[in-house]
């Protein structure tokens, strides 16, 4: 569904992207783990057109990006690192604003249905100004899941959510994957991709140096050894219990 | 993709129209200094200034027109700089629709912004005392000045707002424009200046402009002078289109 092959990028003299390789199948959850400045933006911006690669070619959806740029915009749905909603806008005006680009009929249904799929009717007439970070996010993901695209990109959905929201994006997420949909996650949160992702890869200083199962990555080093520790509740049990909302 | 230009833009122009009469602030704060200007000039330096017309307020006029759109334009750059750092311009691009469409929608949005402040500063001179005896035909040709005069420095404003790293760097641009009818026949003849300064202000754009709207209004014989001023305009147009494309390609490929 996308393949990656041997993708370089420079900004000026910076070395960002040296090589990368990568393939994700279709319907599957594929993470891309990697510090800060590692450069998983930047592959998720080629993969959807807002960059040129400077070397290398991708496929998404069997659409090279650089020569088929259309309809590769077609397939995908990026969802960035800042939720990219319009404040000014109601949350039903943001849907019904993204339907129309999408060219769908009766926009105003697709925005209700999403709306009551990700718990936002009530707010749906309300300003985005006035929504948490929780619900920022949602709906900003319902805005990627307009018009069904095959693809979608999710760059550090979860950054700068609380435990809550974070919860609430994964199950959207998983229920993504769940109707066939191929998910891209970068994350910095390891928790995050062993949570979500079927496959993971770890960017590193410009090249994927892993690439495979949580269970194939936990192969890597030596064999787990047994211990017995005494088990104390983490501070996100703890916190997830006082604020009573554990939905896992 | 063009296919779906017209259909794009009405969408997008849409949402930006929203963003207007939800903040209908920033049409006030748009016409604040320009009628602040025109109360101060009428009302205080007024009486000392040898015009040569009988109503100051009604000589003063189409410069403070073509300052209203100059500060108006500020809010187009401040705008789009917003759509650029929220991130919502690459959700945009990154969408199958028709990328110029996300332009055009501002542009359209900062035409009808500037043609509600003009009217609201219209109103203003009216009740200050303003008056033209001009018909239909000259008001369209005002109209269709001020229209020209907004395009052009609504697509120079476009250039600051694809390219400014912060939000003074998106506005500033609009200061000289500002300041610009000062040094024109705006606020007085151009025959009192001395030489120098006379020759720049007889031969900048302003000064044409100015000259067109207030024969339109006092009914004069616009002459030659008015397809100076539309020189001007439709020159300025062409430079600032041209460039800002230039830059909005190089910022999405």
């Amino acid at each position: 569904m996308i393949r990656v092959r041997a993708l370089e990028k420079s900004y000026q003299d910076l070395k960002v992207l040296k090589g990368v390789e990568f393939e994700v199948a279709k319907g599957s959850i594929f993470a891309l783990l990697g510090s800060n400045g590692a450069g998983k933006t930047t592959v998720v911006r080629i993969l959807s057109t807002l960059l040129r690669a400077d070397a290398g070619s991708a496929d998404v959806n069997g659409f090279d990006v650089a020569a088929q740029p259309a309809r590769v915009r077609e397939s995908i749905s990026l969802t960035g690192q800042f939720a990219a909603v319009d404040e000014i806008l109601t949350g039903r005006e943001n849907l019904v604003l993204v339907a129309r680009l999408r060219h769908l009929a009766d926009p105003g249904k697709i925005a209700d249905d999403l709306l009551d799929r990700f718990s936002l009717t009530e707010a749906g007439g309300r300003k985005v100004a006035t929504y948490s970070g929780g619900m920022r996010r949602r709906l900003d993901i319902a805005m990627s899941l307009i018009g069904e695209p095959p693809v979608i990109f999710l760059d550090e959905p979860t950054t700068g959510l609380d435990p809550e929201a974070r919860i609430e994006v994964w199950q959207a997420v998983r229920e993504l994957a769940g109707r066939g949909t191929t998910v891209l996650l970068t994350t910095q949160y390891l928790d995050e991709a062993e949570q979500l992702a079927d496959r993971i890869a770890i960017l590193h200083e410009g090249r994927i140096i892993v690439n495979g199962t949580l269970t194939e990555l936990k192969q890597l080093l030596p064999p787990a050894k047994v211990e017995y520790v005494e088990k104390q509740p983490t501070l996100e049990d703890v916190f997830l219990t006082l604020v009573g909302k554990d939905k896992r | 993709m063009t296919r779906h230009f017209f259909g794009d833009t009405t969408a997008l122009l849409g949402r930006s129209l929203r963003h207007i009469t939800r903040s209908l602030d920033t049409i006030i704060t748009t016409t604040v200094m320009p009628i602040m200007f025109m109360l101060l000039f009428v009302y205080v330096f007024g009486g000392a200034i040898q015009s040569g017309s009988d109503s100051y307020v009604s000589y003063l006029l189409p410069g403070i027109l073509l300052i209203t759109v100059a500060s108006g334009i500020a809010y187009t750059a401040f705008r789009l700089f917003l759509d650029m750092q929220s991130g919502i311009f690459e959700r945009f691009q990154s969408m199958p629709i028709a990328r110029s469409a996300v332009l055009w929608a501002h542009v359209l949005t900062s035409l009808v912004a500037n043609l509600i402040s003009l009217v609201v500063v219209i109103v203003v001179a009216l009740v200050m005392g303003f008056r033209t005896s001009a018909g239909i035909g000259a008001w369209l040709a005002v109209a269709g000045l001020l229209v020209l005069f907004t395009l052009a420095l609504t697509w120079l404003a476009v250039i600051p707002g694809l390219t400014a790293k912060t939000v003074d760097g998106a506005s500033a641009f609009s200061y000289p424009l500002i300041f610009l009818p000062f040094l024109s026949s705006a606020f007085v003849p151009t025959d009192t200046m001395p030489g120098p300064v006379r020759a720049f202000a007889e031969n900048q754009p302003v000064t044409s402009i100015v000259n067109a709207i207030r024969d339109l209004f006092t009914e004069q014989p616009v002459g030659s002078g008015i397809w100076v001023a539309i020189a001007w305009c439709a020159g300025l147009l062409v430079v600032a289109y041209a460039f800002a494309m230039a830059v909005y390609r190089r910022k999405i490929s």
